[in-house]
């Protein structure tokens, strides 16, 4: 009983200050909702009824010629192919970005914790101040080195540039989750004779699941919906945020909302799934982080 | 039995072998983070127009970027937007956290329908409240065919009052977030404390004013620190939701870097510019980072 009720607050309220905290909260799930629903509901309408409708009512005609449109056929500055090429931009440029900043911040975590040496301290206070720079101060050297690499406006630049600022934070993830591992046990490993990747590889990865989650879904997220380095360096290898704008803001024919607001749903689906999925591990996991530091 | 050499060469490799491997990140961060922050305040240095030119030009693109209308445009809009966001999302997280920590039920259906907006990109959101926001499709038109016909809220077409439709459409973004931190922070506080508090006839609103906020110091500091770096960094949710407008409206730094350095090819001022960013955030995050690092070891 005790153990059960001790995550709750020991404070207690009366039934008119309930009352008022209830409709609070409500009011606030309403005032979060109410653009997925203006989205979900307008993307499945046809245009006239936007224009000449109410955006709040539900759709009188049920359509999904607006996501057929959105995924295929509609106008994405001047190509007519719609935002499907885009999210496969997008894909191919999220899947080796993730897996190459977390494989390498595992490593270095893991080296800042268990391996530790010589100013140490000071290698972890440059990857760490690296994750709050500002973009804009890098973009500039960032187009120069893309294009004299050659693979400015590819996606292979792009997976570049997602890695080399992506570091800082995976790093910093599992170096805080190493750091409460008991150093005893690689220590008792090392006596034993074990080397440096098998320590990591049989002590530590079996228990990185928890933290593995936190840097996958925070890379994932933060990647698929970066704008900025997509829209600097994408090229024609545009990444599905760049696409979406380009749809939304074409000043060219009719304004198709519906279109946008389906548009916009398929570029959020990707995290959204994500989060439905593993959000609570997410949420817990950084939380577990930051508390313990 | 193997060779004395050998057993040396092995113990001299796995001595090497953690340096080796961070070398690449360490090596990659040193030139394309500390690299190219060197390159862009030398960059803030010269005549740069549409490609990087090395004619030193001393502080004259500093003195030009503090004589633009435009540069100040976009000072007094980060201000307005940022001072707003942090203290809206502040007070509203913490709201929703102490009201969610009341034995609510159905917590497990309000927390993720308060979170989900952080999953999605600026663009997405900007998207969203662009249209809704409109006065000719959206909330307003809504209101006039529920009979409402006096009912206006054009602020997204008014340039005096755009910046505040970034404000709430960022507040829908990030205030789950910043709700989260503070309820981690709550569900920490060790019930003893209140209970004795409250057997020496504390009230709930004294509970509250007198302890728990006080013990939510470090909540409040990390929200802060990833609000404020937020807020400068704001470029997406801009571009998609007004584009910079209507005219100039709503700029801030960070669309002005990029228009200067990338749109109208001065990019000595652009670089300076971005040097200013900097410059702000370093100001918030290595007193932070410093606090931070101190305490733990």
């Amino acid at each position: 009983m005790m153990s059960a009720a001790s995550q709750e607050t020991a404070v207690s309220t009366g039934r008119i200050a309930r009352t008022f905290i209830y409709l609070v909260l409500l009011l606030f799930s309403l005032y979060y909702l109410l653009p997925l629903y203006v989205m979900v509901v307008n993307s499945v309408k046809p245009l006239s009824e936007i224009t000449g409708g109410n955006m709040m009512a539900l759709p009188q005609t049920f359509t999904l010629e607006p996501w057929a449109s959105a995924w295929s056929t509609a106008q994405i500055g001047v190509e007519p192919t719609g935002l499907k090429p885009y999210f496969i931009n997008s894909i191919l440029m999220v899947v080796p970005a993730v897996a190459i900043s977390t494989i390498l911040g595992a490593l270095n975590g893991y080296v800042l914790t268990k391996w530790r040496f010589k100013y140490d301290g000071i290698v972890f206070g440059l990857l760490l101040f690296s994750c709050f720079i500002p973009f804009q101060i890098v973009l500039i050297p960032m187009a120069v080195v893309l294009g004299k690499l050659g693979i400015a406006g590819s996606v292979s630049g792009l997976v570049l540039v997602h890695v080399v600022y992506g570091i800082g934070f995976t790093t910093l993830y599992y170096r805080n989750y190493y750091a409460a591992f008991p150093t005893e046990l690689v220590r008792a490993a090392m006596i034993d004779g074990a080397g440096f990747f098998r320590i990591f590889w049989r002590i530590l990865l079996p228990v990185s699941g928890p933290i593995t989650v936190v840097s996958v879904i925070w890379q994932f997220t933060n990647i698929w919906n970066d704008f900025l380095f997509g829209v600097s360096f994408g090229g024609t290898r545009q990444p599905m945020t760049v696409a979406l704008n380009n749809l939304v803001q074409s000043s060219t024919g009719v304004k198709e909302y519906n279109v946008h607001f389906a548009g916009a749903i398929l570029a959020a689906l990707p995290t959204l799934l994500v989060y439905i999925v593993a959000g609570r591990y997410f949420v817990r996991g950084l939380m577990a982080g930051s508390v313990k530091g | 039995m193997k060779s004395h050499a050998e057993i040396d060469f092995r113990t001299r490799l796995q001595d090497w072998l953690p340096k080796l491997v961070l070398a690449p990140s360490f090596a990659v961060t040193l030139l394309f983070v500390y690299g190219f922050i060197i390159f862009t305040v030398v960059l803030s240095f010269t005549g740069s127009k549409m490609l990087p030119l090395y004619t030193f030009v001393g502080l004259e693109n500093y003195r030009k970027l503090w004589a633009l209308e435009h540069w100040h445009t976009a000072l007094v809009n980060i201000a307005i937007f940022a001072s707003l966001y942090i203290v809206i999302c502040t007070i509203v997280g913490l709201a929703l956290a102490i009201f969610l920590d009341q034995k609510i039920r159905g917590e497990g259906v309000l927390r993720p329908i308060y979170l989900y907006p952080m999953a999605l990109s600026f663009i997405v959101t900007g998207t969203a409240w662009k249209w809704f926001l409109d006065p000719g499709i959206g909330l307003e038109r809504a209101m006039h065919l529920w009979g409402w016909e006096s009912f206006s809220f054009t602020w997204i077409k008014d340039s005096n009052m755009a910046i505040y439709t970034i404000v709430i459409a960022a507040v829908w973004q990030t205030s789950g977030f910043v709700m989260a931190m503070f309820l981690a922070g709550l569900r920490g506080i060790d019930n003893e404390i209140l209970k004795a508090a409250q057997i020496d006839g504390a009230t709930s609103f004294q509970l509250y004013r007198r302890i728990v906020i006080p013990l939510l110091r470090p909540a409040f500091l990390s929200a802060f620190v990833i609000l404020s770096h937020l807020a400068i960094k704001s470029y997406d949710l801009v571009i998609a939701l007004t584009g910079g407008g209507p005219g100039r409206a709503t700029e801030l730094p960070a669309t002005f870097m990029y228009s200067y350095t990338f749109t109208r090819n001065q990019m000595g001022i652009g670089a300076s510019s971005a040097v200013m960013m900097l410059m702000a955030i370093a100001a918030i995050m290595i007193p932070y980072l410093y606090s931070e690092l101190k305490e733990k070891a």
